[in-house]
């Protein structure tokens, strides 16, 4: 009795599938999963950096990692900002700032604006949730801030958005694990 | 693929979407509204002082102490799309060193839900009202205005500025108190 059995038969047929899709594919096949994957991670670069052109900040979208502007922000919201040399700065703004040797955004409220003839302006924010203004949080011996210390003006605020950004900054497994499956499912997903 | 996980997912893309149009919908409604409100402030006490700027940097600078009454009734700047008001009143004026000076001296949060009409009388500043250098002596141009920040739930932040506004002159000379 001949047992007409096919190679393959045998193997597993649930998730291990997608091992079985990669192994079918050929060559040609393969550099299209890859260059669909480069597509849409250069894409993604693209509008990121269209953005960054469009509004004249360095970074147009921020996350806020702090409740010193509760009740109107809370952490995890997410804010638009815009940067155009144009508008200047008043008081009752939101800006985004960074103070000078430290990387991170900060976001709070201009309370007082000195603006010389020239065009000079200095400075000074203070959250709406603090009780103090921001001196404590400039550099030594710094009372104000310039124009040059701005990444951006407040313009718009989605909130929640950023909790995924929130949680990838505090679980750096989690952001990895993402990654992780967010790569695998592009790159071995058959275009059927 | 698991036909549980390829269901999940298209669930998953679909909601976003959804959700995602809905919210942009719940924006564009309120996008393009007017947002101001007339506002009545008057002045009942101004006092002017030399002191060395202890909130920052280390000069002496002139201190003005003023003592005010708001009266404004925001109800129409309210609506569904609204999470909270943040009112703030500005002192703006000019001076020989400084072409633009401003300064807030009191703020408020209204939230959705609290009584949008606003009467209070003989408010006292929140906030030092420190100039940089010596620009508030005899100055007669010294503007207050109400302004407020539109906090949405979601969309655009606008800042608008109350309709009304009040001069206040300072005094010529220091530690005399001026009552209106």
């Amino acid at each position: 009795m001949v047992r007409a059995g096919v190679v393959g038969t045998h193997l597993p047929t649930s998730s291990l599938d997608i091992f079985g899709d990669l192994r079918k594919m050929n060559k040609r096949q393969l550099y299209y999963q890859v260059l669909n994957f480069a597509m849409i991670v250069s894409s993604a670069l693209m509008i990121w950096k269209g953005l960054i052109v469009l509004t004249g900040s360095e970074s147009p979208i921020v996350v806020v990692l702090s409740g010193s502007m509760e009740p109107a922000f809370h952490r995890g919201d997410l804010l638009f900002l815009t940067n155009f040399r144009e508008d200047p700065i008043r008081a009752g703004e939101i800006v985004v700032f960074k103070v000078e040797g430290r990387d991170i955004p900060i976001v709070h409220r201009v309370i007082k604006v000195h603006e010389k003839d020239n065009g000079d302006i200095k400075f000074l924010t203070k959250g709406d949730n603090n009780e103090v203004d921001d001196r404590g949080l400039y550099k030594e011996g710094q009372n104000w801030l310039e124009k040059k210390d701005v990444v951006g003006r407040a313009r718009g605020f989605l909130p929640y958005v950023g909790m995924v950004t929130i949680i990838m900054n505090d679980y750096p497994k989690f952001k990895y694990a993402l990654l992780a499956v967010m790569g695998a499912y592009v790159l071995l997903k058959r275009e059927s | 693929m698991n036909t549980l996980l390829s269901r999940a997912n298209s669930l998953f893309a679909f909601t976003l979407s959804v959700m995602a149009a809905l919210t942009l919908g719940c924006i564009l409604t309120t996008a393009f509204k007017d947002r101001s409100a007339p506002v009545s402030l008057k002045v009942s006490r101004v006092l002017l002082k030399k002191v060395e700027d202890f909130t920052g940097p280390r000069k002496r600078s002139d201190l003005g102490f003023i003592t005010f009454h708001i009266s404004a009734d925001l109800e129409k700047t309210f609506d569904w799309n609204v999470k909270q008001l943040f009112l703030y009143l500005s002192a703006e004026y000019s001076t020989k060193s400084n072409a633009v000076n401003q300064v807030v001296l009191w703020d408020k949060i209204l939230l959705r839900g609290e009584n949008p009409k606003l009467d209070l009388k003989d408010v006292k500043s929140k906030y030092f009202f420190f100039d940089d250098g010596h620009g508030l002596k005899g100055n007669r141009n010294v503007t207050l205005t109400l302004s407020w920040q539109v906090i949405p739930i979601a969309g655009i932040l606008p800042l608008v500025t109350g309709s009304g506004r009040v001069s206040v002159p300072f005094p010529d000379s220091y530690e005399i108190a001026t009552a209106f």
